[in-house]
Parts: C-alpha cells; structure tokens; sequence
C-alpha cells in the first residue's frame, strides 16, 4: 500500500508522556505535506505530558475537516507502549493495522500494587510487536525508540523511505542524528 | 509557502505579519506556544510577564502609546486579568490590541472548563473564534483592524484542539505598522465617574454597530445545503460538523460576539430544523433564542467537554455508538521520575499533614500513593487559604502547610504571603523552587533571571522576597536532603508566626543528563518503603522491586528511604 492509493490515512500515535508521541506526529505532518497532502495533527501538551497516557492524531488525505481521529476511525496504531496499545484498541477500525513497541512501561497504579500490568496484551494485540527499545540501545540511545518506532511505520505503509528519513532529520536537533537514522534503519528492517 | 503550524503558532505568525510591537504573556496551557513563538521575531518585545493581569497592562500601554499589541493567556488566566480588561473596553484602544485566550474544553490541563465568550459579553468586548491554524493567522490579522476601526480590545478565542492542532497555514511577509500619534486625552482614557458614564455609552453604541456590520462579514458565513438541517457553529465544532454533516446547511461563525442577528434569523429561516453546536455554555443559543429565533442547542448537546464527529452524530443523528474500550488499569499523570518535588510531599504524605496546595506539576503531589494534597484551586491561592485555616482552628498551624511553586509564588502568592504577615498568621508556606516554569514546558521567570529571549537580567531572591515583606523565618533546603527538609518543615510548624521554607532544586527535565540509573541487590526485603514515594521508575515487578533504568534519574530518593541498603548506585 503506498500513500498515494489511499483517499485518507488516519494514524494514531499514543504511548506515555515523555516517549516522544509529538515528535513522530510531527515528523509524519511534515513527510504527508511535503508530499502534497493536506494534513492536520492533533497534539497533547501540558499536565497529561507528565508521565500520563498521551494519544496524537495524524490525519493525511485531501480537504481534512476535524484534526480528531474518531473510535473505530483509525487506518492505523502507533503504539510506544504495549499497554497503551491495548487502550486505544477500540479507535481501530475493522481493516486497520496496528504496530506496537513491545516495551513495558509500568503506570502508577501497578507501581503501588493497587493494580496489576496485564500479562496477555500481546495476545490481544492483532498487529506486530516490535523491540524499539532494545532495537534504540543498539543504535545508541534508548531515547530514539520512537525513530525505530518510524522506521517501522514507513515500511508497513509503503512510504518513500528517502523523504520519510529527510522529515524525520528535518525535526530533530542535529546532534542526534546519526543515533536516530541508525534506530530508523533498524525499525525499518524489524517488519 | 504553506507550513504545517500549531494554531498557537499560526496566531503568533498573524501577530507578526500583522507588524504587531509588544506580546506580554503569562504562560498556560494551551496558550504559551503564542508568546514563545513570537520571542523568536526579533521586530517583536516579547515578555513573560509576572501574571496575566500586568500582561494585559503591559500590552493596554502598548497599545496606548500607539503600538499593535498581543496579550496571551488561558481561560483562567483571562480572570486574573479581568480587571484591566473590562475597563480597557471602556477606554478602547490606539494602536489594535487584541488578547488570545485558549479555553480547555475537557479539561486537559487545567482547573475548571469555564467559557472566555461569558466574560466576553460581561466585558462587552469582541471575540473571533478560528476553527483550524490557517484562519488562526487571518483571524489574528482581522482582530487587530477591527480592533483599531472600532476602537476596542479584541479577544481571539482558541480552545485546545484549535490551538493544539497542526494544519498547512499559507505564510506571508510582515507588513510594518508605524506607531500612531500618541495624543494626551482625559475623557478617553481617564476612567474616572464622569467619564466612564460617558464611555459606558459609547461601548454600548459599538457593541450594537458591531452586530449590525458583522451580518456583513465575510468570517461570518453561510454554507449552503440541502435546506432540511441547518447548523450554526463557530470554531473547531466547525470542522467536526462539516465532517460529520456532509449534507447540511452551516452557519459558520467566525465572530461569535456580538452577534449578526439578521444573518442568523435568515439561516435560521432557510431551513427545517436549526441547531446551535458549540462547547461549553449555551452562548449562541441563548443569545439568539433571546432574540426570538427557534434553535435547538443543549437540548440535545452536553454542556461539558469537548464535542467531536462522532458525538455530532450521536446527537444529531442519533447514531448509536459501537466500539468498547478495553479494561486495562489507568496512568494518570505523574511527577516525573528525578522530581525536586517528591522529597517535599513524601514527607508531608508521611506526616499526615494538610496540604493547601497550588497551580503547577506539583500539583500531582494529589496523586496516590503521595496523596499530599488537600485543596487545590487557583494560582496563588495556597497562602490565603492557609490563612484562612489558621485563622479558624488554633491549632490548624502545627498539621498543615501552603506549597506553592516559584512561578505561582511570583504569580499571585507574594500578596498572599504579605497578608498573612500583616495579620499574624502563623502559617508554614512551602516554595518549591524549581528554577522554572514548569508544567507548562520550562518558560523562564523572573526568579530564573533570564528574560523570555534567555538574555540575563535581575534574579529575583525570593528568600529576601519573603524577608522584605516581613517574614524571619526563612530556611533554603534541598529537597533530596530528605533529613533536611522534614526538620526544617518540622521546625516551620513549631513557630507561632509566619515561617517559609524554600525547596530549592532545578527540574529534572532541565538536566537532560544521560544516566546509568540506580539497581535493587538481594539485600531487598520487599518492604515496599520505596514504593511510597510514587516514583514512576520504581516498580513493583514480579520477583520484587525493580528500578527502570530508562526512567532512573539516580536523585537518590529511593536509597534514602531504604532501611536494608538495597539500592545501589551513585546519587548525583
């Protein structure tokens, strides 16, 4: 499937606050734009950053009304985390994918005991797991799992990988951006 | 060249291509992208200013002296700002100012989900509603002409999906605006009885020339459907009618006070059922059923959070909705693994102490297991509240404390704070001194002593702060020395008069260190004492307490509270 077959693409991105959500949002706006689509994005910023469940909304297509992505709306889940993928489940729709990070990033109330980390959410997952962390370490820092996170997403949705990497390195300081085009490359061999 | 924007950013792109001189913010989500965007323009003054009530002076002088202002702030912030605003409508305007406020609807980051266009019509001040980035930039364009042909501030309402959503917005140049003449003129801008009946007078003549030219405005417009459902809606509802509506007629709203009513009455009579969809207050409705015009409005629409495509069709429709979501155990928002503050409310938690708290992260002190928190509800408010308990219980002083952070002290707490010394309360106030801004993404303050362009300036001491307005108790801790802050917390309730205690430590997230992070060793007896700090990178695994060494920030909390040794690593 590539990008250019498909009326719209709606694509949410969800995981913890602090994962880097914002920051792959943004780089598929600016890939879609670039491409000559009409874009709207749909950010959370503020107290529910702190470590809380966030969701963004990508949606690419022509003439975009609402920047919101609707419960069983979703062509496509991107999930940092594994718990997090399970959350927002129900806003895939009957013929979506969904591409998750296997990693665990435990929530308060499993950290204080009032509540346990399910053990089956891979099982209830339809789509692909996939290591970005460990995948991240090997590039050279953990923060770049949402790199490998895109990797893996531009190959599942057929996207120009030369143009993907250009937005990604385009919106990312340039320090960082041997460690993020080496996560991206390992994400983008992971499926 | 069309951009993908922020409609934050897209309102500050408007101000500057709209030649705007002075933008005075405080920071609050989702409105502080404005501000810090338009720091980066160098044709622009740019400040973070203590509160948004001296934001809005600031930018009432601006516009005084003849210069094109932007004053920015969130819904709540526009109360504090409501005095100069409501007789700046009196006074109007010389050069165009125009206040952006972004209301939360659904509460996403904020302390209640009042509605800017109430205080609006309180103000009688105009207010443009954008419903994506592009019409961000225009309508900010727009506000400030009408501002200066009408001679009035005008309110630029967002609310957080129009300020917090990215769309393609087509940029264009600045075009300079010279500063109009500044001409001394007592009847105009002197609000004194005699001149303010005067201006009452004229205010009311502008709202009602306003309504009357605004059924000709091209923001205000029809969209033409099949004649059967109309719906009259303004904002980022727009955008979710059109999508879930496809065959109904629309009112597009783009200035949502005072309102066309000759338009309005027209839509109205074009077509067989009308509705009114917006967020929050029946505003529209109530004006327009006032006018005698039948809609429908929160008959069929809740009054709290935000609407959607969906929820359109549930209501309008009558669409049944299908999808379940999985059970699966919450994450609300947490302080952050490293935070300065989790030693403080680990201490009030563990002494059971009443806590009025504050406006910031630390607010999350509220969340189990710490649960330090007893009351929370508006900037500055812990001090005056704290006054009020000592007040009514004699012995309210030994069991409960004010925490406020050093943004929110500088905000609204210092008069706060002078009350309490001029009426011998014998409060404890607790600073927790960051070194920033915090939760709304590290904006600097005049504590940090950098202005909003980073450039040095004077650094406010808040310990001398709390000295010059009366206060000899005094104690600077830092809030990882555990044994240090509870005894002078400790000593702080001992005293019969007013005592601060400043937690002094920079915000974790401004470290952007890479760590090792901290490890358990089999010395671990599964207490679980670690676990009452509410670290998110201290966990409860399966074969006991483990620590994520991504979260890890090595502040050394967890060792301090271990009894048994078992947490190894190097506190930094």
């Amino acid at each position: 499937m590539s990008m250019q077959d498909v009326k719209k693409t709606d694509i949410l991105i969800v995981g913890v606050g602090g994962q880097g959500t914002l920051l792959a949002s943004r780089v598929l706006g600016k890939y879609a734009l670039d491409a000559g689509f009409d874009v709207k994005l749909s950010e959370v910023h503020g107290m529910a950053q702190r470590g809380g469940s966030v969701m963004t909304y990508v949606r690419i297509g022509k003439d975009i009304a609402s920047p919101v992505i609707d419960e069983g709306g979703a062509d496509f889940i991107l999930a940092f985390e594994k718990l997090e993928a399970l959350r927002y489940l129900h806003y895939l729709s009957p013929e979506g994918q969904i591409l998750y990070s296997t990693q665990e990033i435990m929530p308060m109330p499993v950290v204080t005991g009032a509540a346990e980390y399910p053990r089956d959410i891979e099982a209830r997952l339809p789509g692909t797991g996939i290591d970005a962390l460990g995948l991240a370490l090997e590039a050279g820092n953990g923060r770049a799992a949402n790199s490998v996170m895109l990797g893996a997403l531009c190959k599942k949705l057929g996207f120009d990988r030369e143009k993907f990497e250009a937005a990604l390195l385009a919106c990312i300081p340039q320090k960082t951006a041997e460690i993020n085009k080496k996560a991206f490359a390992l994400g983008c061999g992971a499926v | 060249m069309k951009k993908l924007l922020l409609g934050d950013f897209a309102v500050a792109r408007g101000a500057w291509e709209a030649g705007v001189h002075v933008a005075a913010a405080y920071p609050g989500t989702p409105s502080t992208e404005i501000t810090e965007e338009l720091a980066r323009y160098p044709e622009v003054y740019s400040e973070w200013s203590p509160n948004e009530k001296v934001a809005l002076e600031v930018g009432i002088g601006a516009s005084l002296r003849g210069a094109r202002a932007i004053v920015s702030m969130k819904h709540v912030g526009l109360n504090v700002a409501c005095d100069p605003l409501f007789t700046a409508s009196y006074t109007g305007v010389n050069g165009g100012l125009v206040i952006a406020v972004a209301d939360d609807p659904s509460v996403f980051s904020s302390q209640n989900e009042q509605d800017t266009r109430l205080t609006a019509v309180s103000a009688k001040v105009p207010v443009l509603e954008p419903s994506d980035s592009a019409e961000a930039k225009e309508f900010t364009k727009l506000a400030f002409a009408l501002s200066e042909k009408y001679d009035t501030p005008v309110i630029l309402r967002l609310t957080t999906r129009v300020a917090h959503s990215q769309s393609a917005v087509e940029t264009e140049e600045r075009r300079e605006v010279p500063l109009r003449a500044y001409e001394k003129n007592i009847p105009k801008y002197v609000m004194m009885p005699a001149n303010a009946r005067v201006k009452h007078v004229t205010v009311e003549l502008r709202t009602e020339k306003l309504s009357e030219d605004a059924n000709d405005f091209s923001i205000n417009r029809i969209e033409a459907g099949d004649g059967e459902l109309g719906v009259i809606c303004s904002g980022g509802v727009y955008e979710y009618v059109k999508e879930a509506l496809p065959g109904a007629s629309i009112l597009k709203l783009g200035m949502v006070y005072p309102l066309p009513y000759k338009l309005i009455e027209k839509f109205a009579e074009s077509v067989k059922r009308c509705i009114v969809a917006e967020e929050l207050a029946p505003h529209i409705e109530t004006l327009v059923k006032a006018a005698g015009i039948r809609v429908e409005g929160k008959e069929i629409f809740p009054l709290e959070g935000e609407f959607s495509a969906k929820l359109i069709r549930e209501r309008v429709l009558g669409e049944k909705s299908c999808a379940a979501c999985a059970n699966v155990p919450a994450r609300p928002p947490v302080l952050c693994a490293g935070c300065p503050h989790r030693g403080v409310f680990y201490i009030l938690s563990k002494r059971k102490l009443s806590v009025l708290g504050d406006i910031g992260c630390y607010t999350l002190g509220a969340v189990p297991p710490l649960s330090a928190m007893d009351a929370v509800v508006c900037m500055g408010a812990s001090i005056g509240m704290a006054v009020g308990f000592d007040k009514s219980d004699p012995e309210a002083h030994r069991h409960s404390v004010a925490v406020i952070g050093d943004s929110t002290f500088i905000h609204s707490g210092i008069t706060g704070l002078i009350d309490a010394v001029y009426n011998k309360a014998k409060i404890t106030v607790i600073i927790l001194d960051n070194r920033t801004t915090g939760m709304t993404g590290h904006q600097n303050h005049p504590a940090t002593g950098r202005t909003i362009k980073n450039e040095d300036t004077y650094e406010l001491d808040l310990a001398e702060v709390c000295r010059a307005v009366g206060v000899r108790r005094v104690r600077t801790v830092d809030p990882v020395d555990l044994a240090a802050t509870e005894e002078a917390i400790c000593a702080s309730l001992a005293e019969e008069e007013v005592s601060v205690v400043i937690a002094k430590r920079p915000c974790a997230l401004l470290a952007k260190k890479m760590y090792r992070g901290f490890k358990v060793n089999d010395k671990c007896k599964k207490c679980g004492a670690c676990l009452r700090l509410g670290c998110p990178a201290v966990v409860k695994g399966k074969e006991g307490v483990e620590i994520d060494a991504s979260l890890c920030t090595e502040c050394g909390l967890c060792q301090k509270v271990c009894k048994f040794g078992a947490i190894e690593g190097e506190a930094e």
